[in-house]
């Protein structure tokens, strides 16, 4: 029970803006979450045609592993990275616009190109898909960010050599309110990975 | 390393509210499958396993007030009950409690539903749940598409591996809505008979509705006589396609490889699988690739599905429950719906009820996302 892990980096996206690490690296002050999401793609030339098949959650969710994970000189044909997240709402955004689709008979007409996107672990999904991850995923729903339970899971993945790494985090859509917090979990690291340090991690901006 | 085992459960379904009640029905054959016909659910006939609300409510009402409380609230607290009283276990700080749902109380952004939409938020039934018996820790709820009540047992393990808790309550349900129902509708997924898995006529999938629960814990003391230690557990995704399943079986077969390991067991030592066939072509012929590749073609393997439909976020759980009981039985039951094998590799689907000593199971199951989990389990009581 020994071994102690760190948090390698991490990445938030809120309030029209995404940092890594701490750092700025855009602001924008588009209002709208599929404006300023689209913006977001392009400012870190993200290449990848799938990404406009997604849905909100989905969107967040990659860009935020995206923008981590492609620094980590990845390899290309498969990495032992679990995925472990979290939010609040869900996939109700998606939800909600399924049900529109059923919920009049006269304009009945559910889409698979959405209902798809009615589970929160499909943006698990289209990480894995990018990064060629077969490695562990779990989406847990809590009323708020639990950096305890989130950081318990990782550990033992990473004791039971489930994973090398665990990319863990909270990512949350809703109304058009968004907000993404992803760590890097591995062996090496400046941060110590335990729940006071997460917390901070999460709330500094 | 600590143990875990699997102890007390429950089956809430349309073949009984309890899980011995429900295995029974299983040995005779019942299915609790049925064709319907009502507009309000589904535009065109459909086949499902429900249960009559009615029936909810009048066994709801001998514990509490049924109408504060959704369908499937009452069925999860109905499920989850039996075990909390069966398994004697106080409450207390060391007792987590886990929900898994993949749509918890979706039916609730219904224009005529008597609820507010703020019920839909599955952390509000994760504090139902948890107040309904006084929880003393939140609720953990798993939500990871058709994967989730197996990944659930091993959320459960890792919690208790890691010291947080002595025990841990599983309650897992979903129900058959008009959302589910149009949603795999849409698909083009559903068959309009009972569905038949792995066999050459199978079309489709049926959804089902069912809440069941265990208890999962550290102690050996006072096991039921079904109970089972996890031996190895794994999760692992496809990377290859969000609605459908990979065509090398890769993310299953690297499950159940990696639950092995872990096990410390090679293919041939699995008495038995229960695996997810859900009879849509796609499923049932990647499973039957990833047993091939795993060596375990000649392993009895049946699908549930023929008995309670696709029960969703449920599904793993009660799947591995009737599993416990079928192994204290030492009786592999037939794969209801199977007649002639409609898959390319040469797997060995029960046809029959029979008699067969065993020791070891594996349940697995595969959903969207690219998700597949594995757990194998073996007997507590020699």
């Amino acid at each position: 029970m020994s071994e102690i892990f760190h948090i390698k980096s991490y990445c938030n996206i809120k309030n029209q803006t995404v940092s890594v690490n701490g750092e700025l690296l855009f602001s924008d002050n588009a209002e709208d979450f599929p404006a300023f999401i689209k913006k977001v793609y392009n400012f870190f030339k993200t290449d990848y045609s799938k990404f406009f098949k997604m849905d909100n959650l989905s969107k967040l969710a990659f860009l935020a592993a995206d923008i981590l994970l492609k620094n980590e000189g990845l390899n290309e044909e498969e990495n032992n990275i679990a995925l472990v997240f979290s939010n609040k709402a869900s996939s109700l955004d998606t939800d909600r616009k399924h049900q529109a689709a059923i919920e009049n008979e006269e304009e009945y007409f559910p889409s698979p190109a959405v209902f798809v996107y009615t589970l929160p672990n499909i943006c698990l999904g289209e990480i894995s898909i990018k990064h060629r991850l077969y490695s562990e995923n779990s989406f847990f729903i809590f009323d708020r960010f639990n950096a305890e339970h989130i950081q318990l899971y990782a550990n033992s993945l990473l004791r039971n050599k489930k994973a090398e790494k665990v990319l863990c985090g909270w990512v949350d859509f809703d109304e058009n309110s968004y907000d993404a917090f992803l760590y890097l979990v591995e062996k090496e690291g400046k941060i110590e990975h335990k729940t006071e340090e997460i917390t901070r991690l999460y709330n500094t901006l | 390393m600590t143990k875990t085992f699997l102890s007390y459960n429950n089956i809430f379904s349309n073949l009984g509210f309890d899980s011995e009640t429900v295995v029974e029905n299983i040995s005779r054959g019942n299915s609790g499958l049925e064709k319907f016909n009502d507009p309000s659910l589904l535009p065109e006939p459909f086949c499902a396993s429900i249960i009559s609300s009615e029936k909810v409510e009048n066994e709801f009402n001998k514990i509490g007030t049924a109408s504060k409380y959704t369908k499937l609230e009452q069925m999860m607290i109905l499920s989850l009950k039996r075990v909390v009283d069966a398994s004697t276990v106080s409450l207390d700080e060391k007792v987590g409690l886990i929900i898994s749902t993949t749509k918890g109380n979706i039916d609730v952004l219904e224009k005529e539903s008597n609820f507010p939409e703020s019920r839909a938020y599955l952390s509000e039934l994760g504090k139902t749940i948890q107040n309904y018996f006084g929880f003393k820790n939140e609720a953990i709820v798993l939500s990871n598409a058709c994967v989730s009540g197996v990944l659930a047992i091993s959320a459960a393990k890792r919690f208790i591996s890691e010291g947080k808790y002595d025990h841990v309550f599983i309650t897992s349900g979903d129900l058959v809505s008009k959302f589910i129902l149009s949603g795999f509708n849409s698909f083009q997924a559903l068959s309009a008979e009972p569905c038949k898995p792995y066999d050459k006529n199978r079309v489709g999938i049926n959804l089902g509705e069912v809440a069941a629960s265990i208890l999962v814990t550290s102690s050996t003391e006072n096991l039921p006589k079904e109970a089972v230690e996890i031996y190895g557990d794994a999760t692992c995704n496809d990377a290859n396609h969000i609605s459908g399943p990979s065509r090398t079986g890769e993310g299953l077969f690297r499950s159940v490889k990696s639950a092995l390991k872990e096990a410390n067991l090679d293919a041939s030592q699995i008495d038995y699988i229960s695996a997810h066939g859900t009879a849509t072509p796609f499923n049932d012929e990647m499973e039957a690739i990833a047993f091939s590749r795993l060596e375990m073609e000649d392993v009895p393997l049946n699908s549930l599905k023929g008995y309670f439909g696709h029960t969703l976020g449920a599904s793993g759980l009660l799947e591995t429950i009737v599993g416990m009981c079928f192994m204290e039985k030492n009786i592999l039951f037939s794969s209801k719906g199977f007649s002639d094998l409609g898959v390319s590799k040469g797997i060995n689907i029960i046809k029959d009820n029979t008699s067969k000593k065993m020791q070891i199971f594996l349940k697995t199951a595969s959903g969207f996302g690219g998700c597949n989990t594995a757990v194998i389990l073996r007997k507590a009581n020699n």
